[in-house]
C-alpha cells in the first residue's frame, strides 16, 4: 500500500515546529504539501493588500524552502469542501494531516472535512502548535467555561503542565525516502499567485515594511532575543517615540501566520533568561506578548458570535452609534486629529502599529469620542492589521472598547494629550502626515489652535489642506462617560443598586445576569471589582448608603422592585 | 424567576377533568404557593376545590408576571382572556421604558409602535415611572416628545429623558421640546425624580415644573442644559425645599444657590453634582466663597460633592485655593502635578479620585499627601500617570484597607530600586488585605 500524504497549511506556514506536518511524513511515500486559496481567511472575507502581499510572501518562502527538501507548494483555488475530494481521488491519497485550529468557524470547516476524508478512506492527523496550549485543557482546568478575566488566566495557566516543546524542523533527513511527484507543468497548475494575478493595483506599491516567510520570521526572533541579551532587560520598555516606528525585531504578524512558532518563541526566551538573569523560573510577565494572544483564542474558542455584539454572552449590549460617515473618517485618517490620522496612515501604509497606538484609534472610535460600534473598527483592523486574526482581534477591540473583560472605562485616551506626551516632538506626525511638516511641535498635535499666521507659514490652513477636528473632544468625552456610566448602572441594577430603574432592559436583561454571575469566577476577584465602576458611578447609587436606598424605592414602586430585589443578594 | 411552561395545555384544555388538571399543576408547580394552608393540605383536597390554572388569582398571577420581560409577559398575555386582564392590571404598567432607536443610527431594537400605541391608549394613567431611551437620530427624540404630548392623564413620579448616543433633544427645535416637556409638569404635579441632561430645557419651563411640584422634588439631573440660567435653578432651589439629589453644570453654580439649598426651610441635601466643561481653550470660571461650602456643609454634613473636571491643564486657576468640601473628583482630561497638590492640601472629604491623565513626571509626593490629609479616601483610578512603585506602595500602606476600589493601569508604576512590577502586586495585596493587581490592557 502506497501512503500518499498531504499536508494542508493554513497558518503554520513554516517547517520549524510543525509536529502535523511530523507526523504525517513518518511512513509516507508521497507528500504534497497544499495551500488552497479560496476562502482564506476562516470567516472572514475582508482583506487588504498588504494582508494578501504578506501571505503571498510566506507562501513562496515556503515553496523555495521545499525546494531545498526536493519538493514544492502546491497552491490550489476553491472551497476546501469542492477540493478535497477530488484531489483524495486524483492523488490516491491515504492520510491528510494539519494544524489544529481553534477559531468557531475553523472548527466547523475542518469538521466538514474530516467527514469527507472519512467517507474517503483518508485518516487524518492533527496536532496543536498555534497555540502554546491545548485550549480545551485550560478550559477543562476552569471548570468548562473559557475564563473572562486575563488574572483568571494566568491562574489557570500557572496550574498547567509544561509547554510542549517545538518538533524537530523537517530536514532531507526527517523526509528520508518520502517524495514528492512534481509533474512539468506544476508551475502552471500549482504556483503561489502574484498580487496582479490576483487582481491588485501594484503599481506604487511601496516595499513591504514587514517582509513575510519563515525564513524572515526565524532571522527576526534571532534579532530580537539579541537585543533582550544585549540589554540584559526583559521588563517591558518604556514607551517612547521609536516605538511607535516598525521595529526589524517586531514579531506578532509572523506569529499570527505560523511562520513563527509560539512554541519556539516561548522556549528561546525562557531560556535566554535563565542565561542572563542565572534564574531557573522566570514570570509569567515575560511571556505577556504570546499570553495575550493566547487567551485570546481561548476566550473565542467555543463562541461563534465572539466577533458580534449582538447575541455575544460574554459583550455588554452598549448603544452604539451607527454614523458609516464618522467611521469612514476614522477609518482613512481624516478625522482631523492628526495622532490619530498618523496612526492610520501607518496602519494603512505598512500594516502594523504600536499596541499603545491601537489603543489611542481604538478609545478615539468608541467609547472616547466618536461613539461608533468596535465591530466597525475591528472590519477596518482585519482588512489592514497584519497581526489581527479573528479571535485576537474581536477579543481586543471588545477590551478596548470597554464592551466585556475590563471595565475600568474611566481611563479615556486623549487624542492630542497623549500624543503630545508619547512623542512631545512631532516626529511620528510629520512621518506619515508630510502635510503637516512645518508645523511647530507647540501645534503639531492641535493645529486647529494655531494662529493663522503659523498655519500660512506651514503652509497648511486648517479646514482646507488639513481637516478640522472632527469631534470637540472634551464634549464627546463629556458625554460618553456619562453614556458608560449609565450602561454599568444598568448592568449592576441586579445587585439592587440604580438610583433611576423603570424596568428591565428587554434585551439585556438574561444575559446581563449570566454574565454577572460567571464574572464573579474567582473569589479572589469580588464582583465590584470586576465591574470596577464604583468609581464616580455608583457610590452615590447604593452600596449600603442609605438615602439613595430609600430614593430607588421610590422610584420603583412594590410590585417591579420585587423583582429587583428578589435578583439582588 | 421561574418561567412557567406548558401553561397553554393545562389552562385551554378544557376537555381534560379536574383530576388531569391537578396533577399538572402537582407536577410543573410544586409549592408556588407559599400560604400555610395550602401546603398542609393533602393533594386530594386541592382537587376537590376543582383547582385549575385558569382560576389562579389575579394577585397570584401579578405576582408571576412582574418576573417575567414584558415580551415573555404578552405571549402569556395570549394564552387566555384571564391571563390577558391580568397582563392589562395597574400594577403592571407603572414602569415603562420607552426605546425610541432608527435602524440607521442604532444597532438596538426600538419599542414596537404598536405596543406603544396601546400603552398610551390603555395605561397611560397608569404610568409612574417612565423613562426614555433615544438614539443619534433627530427622529427618536421627535417620537419621545410625540409620546410626552400624550401623556395628558399621567401622575408621573419619575421621568428620564436619556440619550444614548448624540443628544438628539437639542437638535430639536426648542419650542417644540418645551412644550411637550410641559405637559408633564402640568399634569403631573407629583413629579419626584426628573433627569433631563442634555435637553433645551430652559427658565420658563422650569417655573413652570416648579409652580407644579415644589413639594415633591426631590432629584433634579441637568447637566448641560445650556438655556438654564443660574436665575432659572434658584428659582428651583429656593421653591423646591424637598430637594435632595441636584446634577448641573458649574455655570449655574452660585454662592446664592449654595445659600438657597442650606437654607433653614430646606431639606439635608445628599447629592450635588457639578460638571465642570470648558468650551474653549482659555475659559474663565467663576469662584464659589469659601463661606457657602461651609453653610452648605453646615446644613448637610453628609452631602456628596461630585465633580467632573473637564478643563484644559491652565484652566484650574480658580479651583482648590480653598478648601472645598469634595467628596468624589474626576479628571476627565489631564491635570497638573500642582493641581494634584491643592487637592491634596483643600479636599479632606475625599472619597473617590480618578486621573485619566497627568504627564510623565512621578505624582509620589501628591499622592503621599493625599493619603495623608484625605482620610476618607476610599476609590482611587489612575491612567496615563506615573508613580514610582515604592511611592506608590507607601501610598497603599497609608491608606490601607479603607482603600476598597484601586484601579491602576500597569503602565502607571515605574519600577525602582525597591520593587519591580512582579514584586509590587505582593506587596500592595499585602498593605490592602486582599489579593490586588494592575489594571492590564493588551500587548500581543
Amino acid at each position: 500500500m502506497v501512503g500518499n500524504t498531504i499536508h494542508w497549511f493554513r497558518k503554520g506556514l513554516r517547517l520549524h515546529d510543525n509536529p502535523s506536518l511530523k507526523e504525517s511524513i513518518r511512513g509516507a511515500d508521497t507528500l504534497r504539501c497544499v495551500y488552497i486559496l479560496d476562502p482564506w481567511f476562516a470567516g472572514s472575507s475582508n482583506v487588504g493588500i498588504s494582508r494578501w502581499r504578506f501571505l503571498l510572501q510566506c507562501l513562496e518562502d515556503l515553496d523555495t524552502s521545499l525546494r531545498k527538501l526536493n519538493s514544492r507548494l502546491f497552491v490550489i483555488r476553491g472551497q476546501p469542501t469542492d477540493v478535497f475530494p477530488r484531489l483524495f481521488q486524483e492523488w490516491q491519497t491515504s492520510q491528510l494531516s494539519y494544524e489544529y485550529d481553534s477559531e468557531p468557524f475553523g472548527k466547523e470547516r475542518d469538521a466538514a472535512i474530516q467527514k469527507l476524508a472519512s467517507e474517503a478512506g483518508v485518516e487524518v492527523t492533527v496536532k496543536v502548535s498555534h497555540t502554546l496550549y491545548d485550549l480545551d485543557k485550560i478550559i477543562e482546568l476552569n471548570g468548562g467555561q473559557s475564563p473572562l478575566t486575563y488574572k483568571r488566566f494566568q491562574a489557570l495557566i500557572s496550574h498547567m503542565d509544561a509547554v510542549e516543546s517545538p518538533a524537530e524542523i523537517i530536514t532531507a533527513e526527517v523526509m528520508r525516502k518520502c517524495a514528492t511527484p512534481i509533474s512539468d507543468d506544476h508551475d502552471d497548475k500549482f504556483a503561489v499567485p502574484s498580487l496582479e494575478e490576483l487582481g491588485f493595483e501594484t503599481e506604487g506599491l511601496a516595499t513591504a515594511v514587514w517582509p513575510g516567510g519563515e525564513t524572515e520570521a526565524l532571522t527576526r526572533l534571532e534579532r530580537h532575543l539579541e537585543r533582550k541579551a544585549w540589554v540584559a532587560n526583559f521588563e517591558r520598555p518604556r514607551m517612547n517615540a521609536n516605538s511607535l516606528l516598525a521595529s526589524p525585531t517586531g514579531l506578532s504578524p509572523y506569529l499570527r501566520f505560523g511562520c513563527l512558532s509560539c512554541r519556539l518563541f516561548y522556549f528561546k526566551l525562557t531560556d535566554l533568561y535563565r542565561k542572563v538573569k542565572k534564574n531557573s523560573s522566570p514570570p509569567l510577565s515575560l511571556y505577556g506578548q504570546l499570553l495575550w494572544r493566547e487567551f485570546f483564542y481561548t476566550t473565542a474558542t467555543n463562541n461563534p458570535r465572539f466577533d458580534k455584539m449582538e447575541g455575544n454572552p460574554v459583550c455588554v449590549q452598549i448603544p452604539w452609534d451607527r454614523n458609516p460617515e464618522a467611521l469612514a473618517k476614522w477609518a482613512e485618517g481624516r478625522t482631523g486629529f492628526p495622532w490619530i490620522d498618523a496612526i492610520m496612515t501607518q496602519l494603512r501604509q505598512e500594516g502594523w502599529i504600536h499596541h499603545l497606538a491601537r489603543h489611542a484609534v481604538a478609545c478615539f472610535l468608541t467609547r472616547g469620542d466618536l461613539w461608533i460600534s468596535w465591530e466597525e473598527g475591528m472590519k477596518v483592523f482585519e482588512e489592514l492589521l497584519l497581526d489581527a486574526d479573528w479571535s485576537v482581534n474581536a477579543g481586543s477591540w471588545m477590551w478596548l472598547s470597554c464592551s466585556s473583560f475590563f471595565q475600568q472605562f474611566f481611563h479615556c485616551y486623549c487624542p492630542v494629550g497623549f500624543g503630545r506626551r508619547t512623542d512631545p516632538n512631532g516626529d511620528y506626525i510629520r512621518r506619515y502626515l508630510p502635510i503637516l511638516k512645518a508645523f511647530p511641535a507647540k501645534y503639531i498635535f492641535d493645529p486647529w489652535n494655531a494662529p493663522e499666521s503659523v498655519q500660512k507659514a506651514a503652509k497648511c490652513v486648517i479646514g482646507m489642506h488639513y481637516p478640522k477636528p472632527m469631534v470637540h473632544h472634551t464634549e464627546a468625552s463629556r458625554l460618553n462617560i456619562q453614556r458608560m456610566t449609565q450602561i454599568y448602572q444598568q448592568l449592576s441594577c441586579y445587585r439592587g443598586l440604580g438610583e433611576h430603574r423603570a424596568q428591565p432592559a428587554e434585551t439585556t436583561a438574561n444575559s446581563l445576569k449570566i454574565r454577572l454571575e460567571s464574572l464573579e469566577e474567582s473569589k479572589q476577584i469580588p464582583i465590584t471589582n470586576l465591574i470596577g465602576n464604583n468609581i464616580m458611578c455608583f457610590f452615590y447609587s447604593g452600596r449600603g448608603h442609605a438615602a439613595v436606598k430609600r430614593s430607588s424605592e421610590d422610584l420603583t414602586p412594590g410590585g417591579s422592585n420585587k423583582a429587583q430585589r428578589q435578583t439582588s443578594n | 424567576m421561574k418561567r412557567v411552561k406548558g401553561d397553554e395545555d393545562a389552562c385551554s384544555s378544557s376537555s381534560e377533568g379536574p383530576t388531569e388538571s391537578c396533577k399538572k399543576v402537582r407536577k410543573l408547580q410544586p409549592s408556588k404557593e407559599k400560604h400555610q394552608e395550602e401546603e398542609e393540605e393533602t393533594d386530594v383536597d386541592l382537587c376537590e376545590f376543582g383547582f385549575d390554572w385558569a382560576l389562579l388569582p389575579q394577585e397570584i398571577l401579578l405576582n408571576i408576571f412582574q418576573f417575567l420581560p414584558l415580551l415573555d409577559r404578552a405571549y402569556a398575555s395570549q394564552v387566555c382572556r384571564g391571563w390577558n386582564q391580568a397582563f392589562h392590571m395597574p400594577e403592571l404598567w407603572r414602569c415603562f421604558e420607552f426605546e425610541l432607536n432608527q435602524p440607521a443610527s442604532s444597532y438596538l431594537k426600538a419599542t414596537h409602535p404598536e405596543l406603544i400605541k396601546q400603552i398610551i391608549k390603555r395605561h397611560s394613567n397608569h404610568l409612574q415611572y417612565v423613562s426614555f431611551k433615544v438614539d443619534s437620530s433627530t427622529e427618536s427624540a421627535e417620537a419621545a416628545c410625540d409620546i410626552l404630548s400624550q401623556l395628558v392623564n399621567c401622575s408621573l413620579k419619575t421621568l428620564g429623558l436619556i440619550s444614548t448616543a448624540r443628544p438628539s433633544f437639542m437638535e430639536l427645535p426648542k419650542s417644540h421640546f418645551i412644550s411637550a416637556l410641559t405637559v408633564v409638569f402640568v399634569n403631573s404635579k407629583s413629579l419626584s425624580s426628573l433627569k433631563i441632561d442634555d435637553t433645551p430645557v430652559d427658565d420658563p419651563s422650569l417655573k413652570v415644573l416648579v409652580a407644579n411640584n415644589s413639594d415633591t422634588l426631590r432629584m433634579l439631573k441637568m447637566s448641560s442644559c445650556p438655556h438654564v440660567s443660574p436665575a432659572g435653578i434658584l428659582c428651583v432651589a429656593d421653591q423646591c425645599h424637598g430637594l435632595r439629589e441636584l446634577a448641573l453644570n458649574y455655570h449655574l453654580l452660585s454662592d446664592e444657590l449654595l445659600l438657597a439649598l442650606s437654607s433653614e426651610k430646606h431639606v439635608h441635601l445628599e447629592h450635588l453634582r457639578i460638571d465642570v466643561v470648558s468650551e474653549n481653550p482659555g475659559q474663565h470660571f467663576h469662584t464659589i466663597r469659601k463661606s457657602s461650602w461651609d453653610a452648605m456643609l453646615r446644613h448637610s454634613p453628609k452631602f456628596n460633592l461630585v465633580m467632573y473636571f473637564f478643563l484644559y491643564e491652565d484652566e484650574f486657576g480658580p479651583f482648590f485655593r480653598e478648601e472645598v468640601p469634595i467628596t468624589h473628583l474626576y479628571f476627565g482630561r489631564s491635570v497638573s502635578k500642582d493641581v494634584l497638590g491643592r487637592v491634596g492640601v483643600h479636599c479632606p472629604r475625599l472619597v473617590e479620585l480618578v486621573v485619566c491623565a497627568n504627564g510623565l513626571r512621578p505624582l509620589d509626593e501628591e499622592l503621599i499627601r493625599i493619603a495623608k490629609r484625605c482620610t476618607q479616601l476610599s476609590a482611587i483610578g489612575l491612567g496615563e500617570c506615573e508613580v514610582s512603585c515604592s511611592a506608590f506602595v507607601e501610598f497603599v500602606k497609608m491608606c490601607g484597607r479603607r482603600l476598597s476600589q484601586l484601579s491602576i493601569m500597569e503602565e502607571v508604576l515605574i519600577p525602582d530600586h525597591k520593587y519591580n512590577l512582579d514584586e509590587i502586586h505582593w506587596e500592595v495585596s499585602k498593605h490592602l488585605g486582599r489579593v490586588w493587581f494592575p489594571d492590564m490592557m493588551p500587548t500581543w
